[in-house]
Parts: C-alpha cells; sequence; structure tokens
C-alpha cells in the first residue's frame, strides 16, 4: 500500500529542522556534530519554499507516472513495485533531464559529483522500522507519512463534516 | 538519545525513575525525549534571535543563506550567542556575590536578626588585604566597611577589580594584551550584553573576549566576593563528616529540602531548625524532628558550615519528591525546575518559593525576609511541619542508599593540613607534585544533564584520573556526584588512588578527592592555584601549572562563565557537551586550540569520559615535562575493563554501572 508524505501547509513554521534532518540522515556519518564537518556537505533532499502566505517543505512526489523516469536516459531513476522512485547512482549520468522534467523542482545536482539526488522516501528508515527523518524532526506536525487510503479516507471523513456542518448550521 | 540509554548510573535514582514510571509521573529525562529532536540550527550555535529583523539562521552545509539579514556570518551569530550565556552566567554567580555583600552589610550595621560575624580570621585578612585598618576595630565595624569595598566593585567604573591584585604577574599581562582585565562587574556584564546587541560587535574573536572578561568579572570579582563574604558572614568552613543522598530522609523526621544557591536562606533555615519552636512543633505533629537535607549549590553551602547532609544533585530534585516524603521543598534562585510543582502535586509535598528575583507558576510564595532572617526561616519550617500530617505513609519509598564523605575544604584549609599547625603552607603539595608522587591536580566540577547517563561521566572521569595519581578537587553538583558514591572518603584512596597519591592522602589524611564547596567556591580552586605558584617550583602562571578542569556534565549558563574564567586564566579545560558554536568552524577551533596562545588555557569538547581523561593526562603530562620534574614515581594503577570503561583492579562498583 502506498506510503506517502503529507504535507500540512497550515501547520509549516518555516523553522526547516526537515532540511538539517535529511541532510544529517544522507550524511556518512548520521550525526548532526559530525555531519557538520564532512565534506563534501551532506545535502538535504527536502526545501522549505516560501510562497505567498505560507511556507512548505518540498520533496519528490514519488509520481506514480513519474516524468523523471520517463525521461531517463540510462534508466538510473526506475521504480520497482512497492518502492519508491529511486536512483541508481552508478547508472545516473547527471544529464540534469530529470530536474527539468520534474514539475516540482524537487530533484538537483549531487555535491559529491557525477549525478543527481532527489528524496528517496528514507527507505533504509522504512527497512527499520523508522518515519523518514523529515518526519521525525518535524516538530509542529507539518510533515507525515500515511498510506494513502488512509489520507483519501481522512479527506472524505473531513468533507462530510463540513457539509453536515453546512447544512445543518450548526456546528458539531 | 536513544530510550534504551540509562538515566542515572545512582540507584536511588533509579528506583524513583521506576517508581514514577509506575505513577505516570513526567520527570526531566521524559520531558527531554519528548523535546526530541531537539533543534539542529539551536544546538549548533547558528541561529539568531537577536533583533526583530530575524529570526535568522545560516545554512550548515552550506546553502543559502549564509548570512542573517544584517549581514552576521554563523561565525558571529555563534560567538554573540556564546557572548550572552556568559553573560548571563556571571550575572547569576555575581547577583549572588552581591546579595552576600549586602546581607553582609546590613548584618554589621545591625539591620538583620539571626545573622552574625562569624568568620572574623578571614574577615581581618580581607581587610588588611584591601587596606582595611583592624586595630581598635570591632567585626561589625570592620565588616561594614569590607561589604562596602565589595559593592564598590560591582558598580566601578576607572580602574580594575580588587582581586586582580591576587593575580599572577604573567597572566594579567595576557589579560592587558588581550584587553579582557576586569573593570568592574556590573559593567563587564553590561559591556558584554551591550556587545552582542543587533549591530554592535560583528568580529568574533572580539565577542570571546568579552566572554572572557564577562567570565573574569564572575570569578575574579562576584564569585570571589560570595565566597570570601560567605565565610566571613556565614563561617569558614573546616573538614567535617556527613552524608549525601536520598537515604538521608527519614520516614520518621519531618523532611525539609532546601534547594538553591544564596546561603542567606539556608543558613537561616540551618539555624531555625534547630530553634525550640520549630522542634516543640515536631512533637507535636508526631515527628521524631526536622531533617534537613539540601539539593544543589545551598546544600554545599549548609554542608560545608554545618555538615547538613545532601539529598542530591540537580537531577534529584525530582527524585526526591517522588520518595512522597518530603513535606516541603524550600527554593530560592538558579537551577530550580519549575516542574516541581507538577510533580510535588502527586504528593503531600509544599513547594515553596522564597526569592524576590525568583518567583514560580504553581509554587507557593513565602518571600524570605533577611531583615527578620531568624523569624522568617521559622516561619517557612513551621509551615513544611504542620505539612507532616498529610503525608500517607503507605506511599513513602525512601531509597537506602547514601553514602559517608568529607566535605569542608578550603584554599587556606589546605595549610592547616597539608602542613600542620607549626608550619602550614602549600609546600606538600607542591612537593608532591615535583617528586612525582602527584601528576597534579585536577578540578571536577559542574552540573548533571539530561543529555547523558547522571553522574556517569563525573564517577569515570574521577576514578581513571585517581588511579594516574591526580589529586582531584571539586565543587557542585560534581561532588555531590561523587559524595554519593563514596569518593569523598579516605576509603577511597584505598579503593581507586594510585600508589602516589596513595601516600600523599594516606600521610595528611585526606580523601583522593576534596569538596571544596558550592560553584561560586571555585573561586577557591582560583586561589589554591594562586598558593601553588606562590609556594614556587611549580612556575609562577597557572598555565604552567600541571592543572586542569573539567565540567563532564554542564549544562548551565554559569558553567559557560565558569569555563570562560578557568580558561581565561590559564587553565586547560574539558567538558561534555559541547558549547553550541559547532556551526561556526572558524569559533570551534579558536576555542579549543588558538585561544591557548592568547590566554594560556583552551577549552576541549569530550563526551566520552575515558576520551576526556586522556587529553587531561596527556596535558598534565606536557606541562610536567615544560617543568622538568621528576617523571612521575609510580606506575598507573592497574584496571581492568568493566563494561565500556576501565575499572581500577579489585573494586566493588556501583551495582549495574
Amino acid at each position: 500500500m502506498k506510503q506517502m508524505l503529507v504535507v500540512k501547509i497550515d501547520r509549516c513554521l518555516g523553522c526547516k529542522s526537515c532540511e538539517i534532518a535529511c541532510a544529517v540522515e544522507h550524511s556518512t556519518s548520521r550525526d548532526l556534530f559530525e555531519a557538520v564537518k564532512e565534506l563534501p556537505a551532506p545535502q538535504t533532499r527536502v526545501r522549505v519554499v516560501q510562497g505567498e502566505t505560507f511556507a512548505a517543505p518540498l520533496q519528490c512526489r514519488q509520481c506514480e507516472d513519474a516524468p523523471c523516469v520517463a525521461i531517463c536516459p540510462t534508466n538510473a531513476l526506475h521504480r520497482r513495485a512497492g518502492e519508491p522512485v529511486m536512483l541508481d547512482k552508478e547508472l545516473c549520468i547527471g544529464c540534469t533531464w530529470c530536474v527539468v522534467a520534474c514539475p516540482f523542482g524537487v530533484i538537483t545536482l549531487d555535491r559529491r559529483g557525477g549525478a543527481v539526488v532527489k528524496c528517496d522516501q528514507c527507505f533504509a528508515r522504512a527497512e527499520r522500522g523508522e518515519v523518514p527523518a523529515c518526519v521525525e524532526a518535524c516538530s509542529s506536525g507539518a510533515l507525515e507519512i500515511e498510506e494513502l487510503d488512509a489520507v483519501a479516507a481522512g479527506k472524505q471523513q473531513a468533507f462530510l463534516v463540513q457539509i453536515e456542518r453546512s447544512l445543518t448550521g450548526s456546528s458539531l | 538519545m536513544s530510550s534504551t540509554k540509562r538515566v542515572s548510573v545512582d540507584p536511588a535514582a533509579t528506583q524513583m525513575i521506576e517508581r514514577a514510571r509506575q505513577q505516570a509521573q513526567k520527570l526531566a529525562h521524559d520531558r527531554y525525549q519528548a523535546m526530541l529532536p531537539q533543534c539542529g540550527y539551536g544546538q549548533l550555535g547558528i541561529c539568531c534571535q537577536n533583533c526583530d529583523m530575524g529570526p535568522c539562521r545560516v545554512d550548515p552545509f552550506g546553502n543559502e543563506p549564509q548570512v542573517g539579514v544584517c549581514g552576521a556570518t554563523g561565525d558571529v551569530i555563534a560567538a554573540r550567542n556564546l557572548a550572552k550565556k556568559a553573560a548571563v552566567g556571571s550575572a547569576a554567580h555575581s547577583d549572588h556575590g552581591r546579595s552576600i555583600a549586602l546581607a553582609l552589610l546590613a548584618t554589621s550595621r545591625g539591620q538583620t536578626q539571626g545573622y552574625s560575624i562569624k568568620g572574623v580570621t578571614k574577615l581581618r585578612a580581607l581587610a588588611q588585604e584591601w587596606g582595611i585598618p583592624v586595630e581598635g576595630s570591632s567585626p561589625e565595624e570592620i565588616a561594614e566597611k569590607v561589604a562596602l569595598t565589595a559593592l564598590d566593585d560591582f558598580g566601578r567604573q576607572t580602574g580594575n577589580l580588587r582581586f586582580i591584585s591576587r593575580v599572577p604577574q604573567k597572566i594579567r599581562e595576557r589579560w592587558e594584551r588581550m584587553q579582557v582585565t576586569p573593570r568592574g562587574i556590573d559593567r563587564d556584564i553590561v559591556g558584554t550584553l551591550h556587545s552582542t546587541n543587533m549591530g554592535g560587535s560583528n568580529e568574533p574573536i572580539q565577542l570571546i573576549r568579552n566572554c572572557v572578561r564577562a567570565g573574569l568579572a564572575d570569578g575574579w570579582g562576584g564569585s570571589m566576593i560570595a565566597t570570601e563574604l560567605s565565610d566571613i558572614l556565614f563561617g569558614e568552613p573546616a573538614p567535617l563528616v556527613s552524608e549525601a543522598n536520598l537515604g538521608v530522609l527519614k520516614t520518621d523526621h519531618v523532611n525539609i529540602l532546601v534547594h538553591g544557591h544564596e546561603p542567606v536562606l539556608s543558613d537561616a533555615l540551618v539555624a531555625a531548625s534547630q530553634s525550640p519552636e520549630v522542634l516543640d512543633a515536631c512533637q507535636e505533629v508526631g515527628a521524631k524532628g526536622i531533617q534537613l537535607a539540601g539539593i544543589c549549590c545551598t546544600a554545599n553551602e549548609i554542608l560545608m558550615r554545618y555538615g547538613v547532609p545532601i539529598a542530591g544533585n540537580i537531577l534529584h530534585q525530582e527524585f526526591a519528591l517522588v520518595t512522597g516524603a518530603v513535606e516541603m521543598m524550600v527554593v530560592d534562585i538558579q537551577c530550580i525546575f519549575p516542574a516541581l510543582s507538577t510533580v510535588a502535586s502527586k504528593y503531600h509535598t509544599l513547594v515553596v518559593s522564597t526569592s524576590e528575583k525568583a518567583q514560580f507558576e504553581g509554587f507557593t510564595h513565602i518571600e524570605f525576609d533577611e531583615a527578620h532572617a531568624l523569624e522568617s526561616a521559622k516561619e517557612i519550617l513551621l509551615a513544611g511541619v504542620r505539612n507532616y500530617v498529610n503525608r500517607d505513609p503507605n506511599k513513602v519509598q525512601i531509597p537506602t542508599e547514601k553514602s559517608p564523605l568529607i566535605a569542608g575544604f578550603t584554599t587556606e584549609g589546605v595549610f592547616d593540613h597539608l602542613g600542620g599547625r607549626y608550619r602550614p603552607s602549600y609546600r606538600p603539595l607542591n612537593n608532591g607534585m615535583i617528586d612525582g608522587r602527584l601528576r597534579g591536580v585536577v578540578a571536577i566540577v559542574g552540573c548533571n544533564t539530561v543529555k547523558m547517563t547522571q553522574d556517569e561521566a563525573h564517577l569515570a572521569l574521577a576514578k581513571e584520573l585517581l588511579r594516574h595519581d591526580v589529586l582531584i578537587v571539586q565543587t557542585g553538583c560534581s561532588a555531590i556526584a561523587c559524595g554519593k558514591a563514596g569518593l569523598l572518603t579516605p576509603d577511597a584512596v584505598d579503593l581507586y588512588a594510585g600508589q602516589g597519591l596513595q601516600e600523599v592522602c594516606d600521610a595528611v589524611g585526606l580523601p583522593p578527592c576534596l569538596h571544596m564547596g558550592s560553584c561560586v567556591d571555585i573561586s577557591r580552586i582560583l586561589m589554591a592555584c594562586v598558593e601553588i605558584c606562590r609556594e614556587g617550583g611549580l612556575g609562577d602562571d597557572f598555565a604552567d601549572l600541571p592543572v586542569a578542569g573539567a565540567a563532564p556534565e554542564w549544562m548551565s549558563d554559569k558553567a559557560i562563565s565558569i569555563g570562560f574564567y578557568v580558561v581565561g586564566s590559564g587553565v586547560f579545560t574539558v567538558i561534555g557537551d559541547p558549547l553550541p558554536v559547532l556551526g561556526s568552524p572558524k569559533v570551534t577551533k579558536y576555542l579549543t586550540d588558538e585561544m591557548e596562545k592568547d590566554y594560556g588555557g583552551r577549552f576541549a569538547f569530550e563526551k566520552d569520559p575515558m576520551k576526556a581523561a586522556q587529553l587531561i593526562i596527556r596535558h598534565l603530562d606536557g606541562k610536567r615535562e615544560a617543568l622538568h620534574l621528576q617523571p612521575m614515581l609510580y606506575e598507573p594503577r592497574p584496571a581492568q575493563m568493566v563494561g565500556k570503561f576501565w575499572r581500577p583492579a579489585e573494586v566493588e562498583v556501583l551495582s549495574g554501572t
């Protein structure tokens, strides 16, 4: 069942704790105080972006029909059933067509050279039964990881409550 | 910190942690877990909240933004944050010193009830040092002038602090060169704070100079005044025997804990606890008597002077309440958890604040009145005594753990101990180091922190240094940690000390770790270094001496101020958690390396106590070599690996360690 990273933009405080946690998680040492010494500097895969009236963390949406997978000339970007959209660093030639193709702009060049990086939904942590680093780091609950069906069901419930309130004129 | 990490190595604490868990009571370590993960920018020191154009943060991984809105770099932000912290820490100690000076002044003028001038020897010595005539003057007349002279240093606008005349020449020359010689206690704290205002100082090395100056205004100013004038007002400590840990609480006594820092309160409570009114009241409620016990520094003050037992160090403030046996916790200021009212609400315990400087939500406030100190203290204690009837004996669980300890060591007292009455001096101590029996002297001081297993690093560091023939001096929560573990007794010499240290301690009948008091009493350790230099043979500069400082479990801003005054005076100091500057490689490198050229001392950040011990031992050996001292007479005492730490052989360790 597809797990999705749910972004609640009304909760994002713009603190960028998710960026730090992501970079540390994808560093060699996976320790904050050591990671700041590493070269090249560890890289975040999520970016908190400021809109007109809100800020929101943006990362790979793990598209079902991913434009980056379709356009990748070496099949470095690929997806196996049940997995997030993954990057095989060895196959990647850093042509950056995926950077252009991604409608969300969440792919970027790898500082270590020769490839790109994007959010991998912390699949290594998932195998250990842990939530993604950004979800763990977010102290305001703007980032959550949920099963897609549960997200949809939650939306349905919220919508029904809204209709009922407007029909009965009461706040339940 | 994973949830499987132990909260404490103290068995009494472990029992109370389990009891609290069963009672669904959240304590400091639970609140710490709930706080995780803590903000990375804050930990790295690169979050700035200095002005309303922020808050700003710089990116630690090389992305934008690399400067704040005003243009401050991460280096400036980290140094500036550190300067604010050093100033706050200095302010805390210095305000404490001011309270003591004001209390001495009022007492000398007959305006207080319940205090008297007890430390006449020190009074006369300090008066002479300050050029105040003593012949033909009563103690009260001398004390008035001494208090006014001390208060003078707080508002001083010209010249330098008086105690700078105690500082060895070479250190003063370094300070002059670096422009950090403290000018006035309040002035140097204000000056440091001023420099951190937005658009003030934006040069990291200057900001660190301000950290040092604020610290020096504490160590050679506020803290030293606190220590000296406390000895004058409340009495000069002498070695005595007492106990530490939760086992000092009694099922058949009214248990009253005193927590905080300024002995104006705790001293009066000790006197009041022996008054007929209070003792009668105890009988009336069916208690055999009143058991006063302390937490934190005020505990150390009344321990040093009266032998009042210690309930525990800073994290024990909650553990003690969980016993269900405490009628009242009386607090003044600093290191008090506001959570105490929540924790106490599960039991009959009253939590009472007393300082006009420190009120807490949910505490009962009974403001302590120095003008009527004894009556005020009695009123407070009687409220506690009356609460005894509300104790549910079925809900009491007092851990049995408590350790005997010796405390009461002062700079002057060492004369008596080491030289005897006829030739009191530091010569035996210096000779011990020169001849190779003692590798050196190390001060292990500082707090507990929930970020580490309570007391683990204090004990491991102490034991590792002891087996390498290092004499240890201690203050604060660290002294309490070692006290609870039995290190402050002569028995500890046989259990932990290397051969050379054994010979010195056995010859003079000393424990291998000397409890020198509360955190402001680190000024006693500064003065001990002055005496070691004066005695000769080991150099005439703190930076020459085979000495070091350590604060393995520090957490308070006060510890930052102390760190700066110890390092700024030329002493290498290892602290556990790093200072919050790692987001600035430049500031980190200066504090842990380049600073030594400028001040004769530097910091090291090392959480692992065994590695910290190695850093210190190498440092001591380096100083010994530079002084061309005798090689150490004996090899370090053998150790065996127990868990992840070496242990001296044939030792019974704390259960579960």
